[in-house]
């Protein structure tokens, strides 16, 4: 094992435009996701499985103003760090991290009332294949957020981690988006 | 910069033992990246000859059926996984760097953890041999309900693995594509703008695109076609209300872009050899570069072409079929380029050059016949025949695979440091060109006369013809002893190489062969031209003459 120091390879532009890209690949999963359920739906027989109604919306949709007011939260934090306010930085970087397992906290209520499973049909695949995967995204934003919060209170690191805070945040923002999409397909188009 | 620092030093460690280690040189994770495909290849190419010593006779004689189904499963999977995509992001790392004068990828970890998930999945992909059940047999493709079907109801089974290991190479392929677009698009030398980029950079810019665009579209479908077969779900699944052809849309929406993965580098290849080997500038080097991403574009928009027969609607089958004539406008333009820069050259018949001339060759007949696939009538025809077996084994043996022997014969000194010998390297090119078309010509006659592929037995009647291809096939079997002999014995007791052996213009040329670790480290040179300009005298870089003068002078008191 050879350790070489790479001279302009820690360029700090990198790791923002790898991380970009790094989304781009991923919005396609999502829409892969997407457009496979829009296909499933409007070719499927029978979508519902026998005994269930439809999805109870209340929850996702208090769900979904906690997300985007955590939007809303870390776009602040993100303003105070780049003016150097790094309390006011903790402070809303920590509230966003609270909506966001406040958010997760949510699915969890939600997802022990259902009366389906995983595998009760296409309908159950679907839903839970969705929601899963996205609610594994905003467990990692969280933990990536903690991550942050912890590097912000190493002096020696927190040079990088303007740069660590703005990737955490777009991430956060597209883990926004994306949800969005999924509460429009999944509750509010019930019927097709 | 001032050329009194420069060459910069060759590299300290040359001992074989970095190369089996995880090392972040991004030279080092090319070769590694080319060895270990090449292990797969003789896998690969061991599979096939088995499939060929059973076709050699009309009856299944040779090997069981359900055998048979296993080994062309792995064969292709082996083929397209393990070797193509791997050897490619190994020339990428070699070329990508060193052209662009970085000093070596945007991300070297990741790099190096993107390599050691190839052997892992390999292994994954080749223990699924010693599974009860033996490998997955439906297919490189995979199609359900073959594939979520898992009749002796193991837990580890041939099929779970593969998909496992598919998921693996997409994720492994991804990590490669962000580090490589990333490094093309901000590691690029002073004066380098995208107008002074070599064309292979374009191409690997407008592959890598591709692979970020759609191999997230087949990861999302295989991790469904997991559950489906391991957790009862029925995506696919007609009785839980799911659809199998929806698996054939995530298929194709990345397996169609995964042949201009595999073709578009290769177009940088003939792109960059053919104005070596004539002395001339590349014929049109703009529209090479702008024709690039136009196939990307259009590559995206095609997939169903490859679902003609499976009930899409009659305007789909329309819309798809132009839109696949279209492809051969800009692929037509970068042909009749490189034919431009043939013409009146003066060429030099190296094995590189050989090999273009015969990838070349290759490619146009399999454009041919891959026209005539695009039309809605034929396809319905030939579709499932030897036919197709034998177009896309043009482009991907015929045009590709030679497309990177010339590659590696050309490169070779320039990251190893020794010289490859020529006759040996005439005699791979000899066999390789002749056992080519033995192999895969016959399979178009078979495939017209109705002879249907992935069959271990055969009517008499194509019996001529099959013959034919499996002596083809053998030569190529043959055709690989001179190329492993003269890597091995070039790389061991090779002759030393100049840094510049085939006088060619492009960084990696102004570097010691070998390169340092670094690379220009930094003293990397202002651009201050095109490249390919061959005949012209023009210098690619400020201080050109000093800096070459200064490599000469060191070789000489070596
Ligand atoms: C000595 C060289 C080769 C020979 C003799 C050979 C022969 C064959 C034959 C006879 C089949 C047909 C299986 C069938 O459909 O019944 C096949 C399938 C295939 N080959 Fe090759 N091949 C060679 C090299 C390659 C290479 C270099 C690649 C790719 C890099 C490749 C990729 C494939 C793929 C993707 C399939 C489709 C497998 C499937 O049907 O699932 N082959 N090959
Ligand atoms: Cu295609």
């Amino acid at each position: 094992m050879t350790a070489t120091p790479h001279l302009n390879t820690e360029h700090p532009k990198h790791n923002l435009t790898g991380f970009i890209i790094f989304l781009c690949s991923e919005s396609v999963i999502f829409l892969a996701f997407f457009s496979g359920f829009a296909l499933l739906k409007t070719a499927a027989l029978n979508w519902l499985p026998p005994g269930v109604e439809g999805l109870e919306w209340r929850t996702p949709l208090l769900n979904t103003v906690v997300l985007i007011s955590s939007s809303g939260t870390i776009w602040l934090a993100e303003r105070c760090m780049s003016k150097g306010n790094l309390v006011g930085f903790r402070a809303f970087w920590l509230l966003t991290m609270a909506l966001g397992a406040y958010f997760l906290y949510g699915q969890a209520v939600e997802w022990g009332g259902l009366q389906f499973g995983f595998t009760s049909g296409v309908f159950g695949g679907t839903f839970y294949l969705l929601t899963g995967f996205h609610g594994l995204h905003v467990a990692t934003g969280v933990f990536l957020m903690g991550l942050m919060l912890v590097k912000s209170f190493i002096p020696q690191n927190y040079a990088g981690g303007e740069q660590g805070v703005q990737a955490t945040s777009l991430f956060w923002h597209f883990v926004d988006v994306i949800w969005i999409i999924l509460f429009v397909l999944l509750y509010v188009w019930q019927r097709s | 910069m001032t050329s009194a620092t420069f060459p910069p030093s060759p590299p300290e460690n040359t001992s074989w033992s970095r190369y089996f280690g995880f090392n972040t040189d991004a030279k080092v994770i090319g070769i590694q990246y080319i060895v270990t495909a090449f292990f797969f290849f003789l896998i690969g190419g061991l599979l096939a000859m088995i499939i060929r010593g059973e076709l050699i006779t009309p009856p299944a004689d040779l090997v069981d059926r359900t055998v048979y189904n296993g080994i062309y499963t792995m064969h292709g999977t082996i083929m397209l996984f393990l070797f193509i995509f791997p050897v490619l992001n190994g020339l990428n790392n070699l070329l990508i760097p060193t052209m662009i004068g970085a000093p070596d990828m945007a991300f070297p970890r990741l790099n190096a953890v993107a390599f050691w998930l190839v052997p892992i999945f390999g292994a994954l992909l080749i223990g699924s041999f010693f599974v009860p059940g033996g490998p997955a047999y439906s297919g490189w493709w995979s199609y359900p309900p073959v594939s979520t079907q898992n009749p002796l109801g193991h837990f580890i089974n041939g099929q779970g693995l593969w998909i496992t290991a598919v998921a693996l190479s997409g994720v492994s392929s991804i990590m490669g594509a962000i580090n490589f677009v990333t490094t093309i698009l901000r590691m690029r030398a002073p004066g380098m703008g995208f107008f002074r980029m070599p064309v292979y950079c374009w191409t690997a810019l407008a592959a890598q695109s591709l692979q970020l665009i759609g191999l997230p579209a087949l990861t999302g479908g295989a991790v469904m076609l997991l559950m489906d077969l391991s957790f009862g779900t029925s995506f696919y699944q007609p009785e839980g209300g799911g659809d199998p052809v929806l698996y054939q849309h995530f298929f194709w929406f990345y397996s169609h872009p995964a042949v201009y993965v595999i073709i578009l580098p290769v177009f940088g290849i003939f792109s960059e050899l053919f104005p070596v080997y004539s002395r001339k500038p590349l014929f049109g080097y703009v529209y090479v570069c702008l024709a690039s991403f136009i196939i990307v574009a259009l590559g995206l928009v095609v997939w169903v072409h490859h679902m003609f027969p499976s009930g899409v609607a009659q305007w789909m089958r329309n819309f798809f079929m132009f839109s696949t004539m279209l492809i051969a406008v800009p692929t037509g333009v970068k042909v009749f380029a490189w034919l431009g820069t043939i013409w009146r050259g003066k060429l030099r018949l190296t094995t590189p050059m050989l090999f273009c001339l015969g990838g070349l060759f290759n490619f146009v007949f399999a454009g041919i016949t891959g026209i005539m696939l695009a039309t809605v009538p034929v396809d319905i025809h030939v579709s499932n025949t030897y036919f197709v077996v034998g177009h896309f084994h043009y482009v991907i043996y015929g045009a590709a695979v030679m497309g990177i022997f010339a590659a590696i014969y050309h490169w070779f000194p320039k990251f190893i440091g020794r010289m490859p010998y020529e006759g040996l390297g005439k005699l791979h090119f000899l066999l390789t060109f002749i056992g080519a078309n033995l192999n895969f010509l016959p399979m178009h006659p078979l495939g017209l006369m109705g002879m249907p592929r992935r069959v271990s037995s055969y009517d008499p009647e194509f019996a001529f013809w099959n013959v034919l291809a499996s002596l083809g096939a053998f030569l190529l079997g043959v055709s690989i002893i001179p190329f492993l002999l003269n890597m091995v014995s070039a790389w061991v007791r090779g002759p030393k190489a100049p840094h510049n052996p085939w006088n060619a213009i492009g960084l990696e040329w102004l570097l010691p062969s070998p390169p340092p670790e670094d690379n220009f480290g930094e003293h990397v040179p202002t651009v201050i031209s095109r490249p390919y300009g061959y005949g012209t005298g023009e210098p690619l870089v400020e201080h050109q003459a000093e800096i070459e003068n200064q490599l000469t002078l060191e070789e000489a008191r070596a």
